[in-house]
């Protein structure tokens, strides 16, 4: 593509001046951007390592599928739950995934009202990333009910037993928190793809593709009025999306908060949940990212700038996850209650002990090494980085739900917690369906934001004299 | 659909510099039923083509008060009414319990009024406009930008106002039917 020699122009710009390396590459022109997004989708064609890529997530996707079967045909029974483990994988990866989700609307919404310009270029597919993150989650709460064709008796709708959802349980309001979550955030990424659409609709050639693109933007045409509002509308939906979002993980925390369990029942679960999930989101960002912007050769408008960004957010919520760690340690001690203590010590010494080193070595000393700029501005090693973090993050929703819950209060009960394969499968099966739609949505929609690229331009800036009102 | 009614004069512009003035001078001489189209939102756009108020932010806010009165609502009726149930003897209202329902509810509905109120104040879906009848309108999504003064204006009068659009920086004035 003639795009290559820009690519190796802004790496060298990038070695020059680190740190400061532009949101977008100088050079661009309206043309160029609409050319390059759009090419991506409707010019280049399937390469191998696409199909490759993608039947490797669409076979683990359909080993989930498989997993389900069986565990709708034999019952929750198959996995390693039992008293008092009763809570195992599922509510692990729920809580995973739901947290990877966050980054996606911290990224479009906050950043957008915080007038943050370099969001422009990911805030698209990290809120696609937030889309199908949810959707994972979704999975989990659904069939570890036991019985999953029933769980719509979650939603208040009058029925013939004359029964009610009790309204003051926290898992009813993971239900409400969740499923409001995963409506605004879809509503928020198809508002931003209608302009976008527009531009599909109108540079595709394949006619089934005009079609289809074209029905997908409702004829959208770029009228000042319905920009007005569009902008109104978009700017409203960010406004509502940022409390949303601080409040998902702050009722996935009173899951556990509102329980009277040692390791569980504390204050400051909600702004750790929270700082936590930012933390493990901005990793799954960087994940994707760094291949998406060396396959597809987006350097140019996914810079060094951003992934030197979104290191130093990992690195803020990395040290308030941190100080949550503290926190529990200082709980346990300083509450007194001797089952607390015995929690705590069970945690650090007791048969899962390995777990929670794992965690502090992941999730707390490797992710120093962001302090350096070397590190933040070197793709590879900001790539395992984040693998370690979204593992530490794994672990340390694991090491909540298991250590807590496998030392009960009477050691007659005590008991262990093993994760049998198909607590794997559904696991491996989840990555499948996320990593699979993120295959699917690299090549079937814009995602970079084209509109939003264009205002990053400087000839899209009124000159002041005609800005000046009169 | 035989005879071809005219929608209006189009002129086209490469820069938003150009549009704007062009706009603003289109308003001083009167000119009211006219759209301009542009590849990104520009507000000053919309100001000069005399469209200042948008109701998306009165709607928003009705939805939102109306999904918090029913989330809240719906959880006291049920608890007091509907299907009460003693919890440690706990009153049968207990709102604090009821808020993070009442938020989200809140929040769902605001949301949802916003994109819907937006939509249908932009009249879309609407698969067919006349102003895709322009043969380079393609380039609105893209990286050009359209002033439209429609044949409906009270002053629209088509040897006249192609005059004026052609006074303006315009790189192209074309007449578009319906």
């Amino acid at each position: 593509m003639e795009q290559a020699p820009e690519t190796k122009a802004s790496a060298t710009l990038e070695r020059l001046l680190p740190g400061q390396a532009p949101v977008l590459t100088p050079g661009h022109t309206l043309e160029t951007i609409t050319d390059k997004i759009v090419s991506i989708v409707l010019r280049r064609p399937v390469t191998l390592g696409w199909l490759g890529g993608f039947a490797f997530f669409f076979g683990l996707l359909n080993l989930m599928l498989f997993a389900m079967a069986y565990l709708f045909y034999r019952g929750v029974g198959i996995w390693g739950i039992n008293i008092p483990v009763g809570w195992g994988f599922a509510i692990v990866n729920f809580v995973w995934w739901v947290g990877i989700g966050h980054a996606g609307t911290l990224i479009s919404a906050i950043l957008l009202l915080l007038k943050q310009g370099w969001r422009n270029s990911i805030n698209r597919f990290a809120e696609a990333m937030t889309l199908f993150a949810v959707a994972c989650a979704g999975v989990f709460p659904l069939i570890h009910t036991g019985r999953p064709w029933l769980a719509y008796w979650l939603f208040p709708y009058p029925n013939t037993m004359g029964v009610w959802p009790q309204f003051r349980s926290p898992l009813l309001w993971d239900v409400f928190a969740v499923s409001t979550y995963a409506t605004i955030s879809a509503l928020f990424w198809f508002v931003g793809l209608i302009p976008d659409l527009a531009t599909f609709r109108d540079t595709a050639t394949n006619p089934v593709a005009k079609t289809i693109y074209g029905l997908l933007a409702m004829g959208w045409r770029g009228s000042a009025r319905h920009w007005k509002r569009y902008e109104s509308a978009y700017i409203l939906l960010a406004g509502l999306a940022t409390p949303l979002v601080l409040s998902v993980h702050t009722v996935v925390s009173f899951d556990f908060a509102i329980s009277i369990l040692p390791g569980w029942h504390t204050t400051v679960f909600p702004p750790y949940f929270v700082a936590g999930a930012i933390y493990s989101g901005f990793a799954m960002v960087l994940v994707l990212a760094i291949p998406i912007r060396r396959f597809y050769g987006v350097q140019d408008m996914m810079t060094l700038r951003h992934l030197d960004n979104a290191a130093k957010v990992m690195l803020g919520t990395g040290l308030i996850v941190a100080y949550g760690y503290t926190m529990e340690a200082f709980y346990a001690y300083y509450s007194g209650n001797a089952y607390e203590l015995f929690m705590f010590k069970n945690r650090l010494l007791g048969p899962m002990a390995w777990s929670y080193w794992c965690l502090i070595l992941f999730n707390i000393l490797i992710p120093q090494v962001l302090w350096i700029r070397k590190v933040r501005l070197n793709p590879a090693m900001l790539f395992v980085t984040s693998l370690v973090i979204l593992l530490g993050m794994w672990l340390e929703r694991f090491v909540i739900v298991v250590t807590s819950l496998h030392r009960d209060f009477l050691p007659s009960s005590w008991g262990m917690y093993v994760a049998t394969r198909w607590d794997y499968a559904v696991f491996a099966g989840t990555l499948g369906l996320f990593f699979s739609a993120m295959f699917l949505f690299v090549r079937l929609m814009p995602m970079i934001t084209i509109f939003e690229m264009r205002l990053l331009l400087p000839q899209a800036k009124l000159s002041e004299e005609v800005a000046a009102h009169d | 659909m035989t005879e071809s009614v005219l929608h209006g004069v189009v002129a086209e512009f490469i820069t938003p510099d150009e549009l704007v003035s062009a706009c603003k001078k289109a308003y001083a001489a009167g000119y009211r039923r006219m759209d301009a189209y542009t590849p990104f939102p520009l507000e000053e756009v919309a100001d000069a083509i005399g469209f200042e108020k948008t109701r998306v932010p009165l709607l928003t806010l009705a939805g939102g008060i109306l999904g918090g009165l029913s989330g809240f609502f719906l959880q006291y009726w049920v608890h007091t009414s509907a299907y009460p149930v003693n919890v440690g003897g706990r009153p049968l209202n207990s709102w604090p319990s009821f808020v993070i329902i009442t938020f989200e509810m809140t929040i769902l509905f605001a949301g949802i009024a916003a994109v819907v109120g937006m939509l249908t104040l932009n009249g879309l879906p609407q698969p067919y406009h006349p102003i895709f009848n322009h043969p380079r309108f393609t380039a609105a999504s893209r990286d050009r930008f359209f002033l439209c003064i429609e044949a409906a204006d009270p002053k629209f009068d088509l040897e006249q106002t192609t005059h004026f659009l052609e006074a303006t920086d315009a790189v192209d004035v074309a007449e578009v039917t319906d």
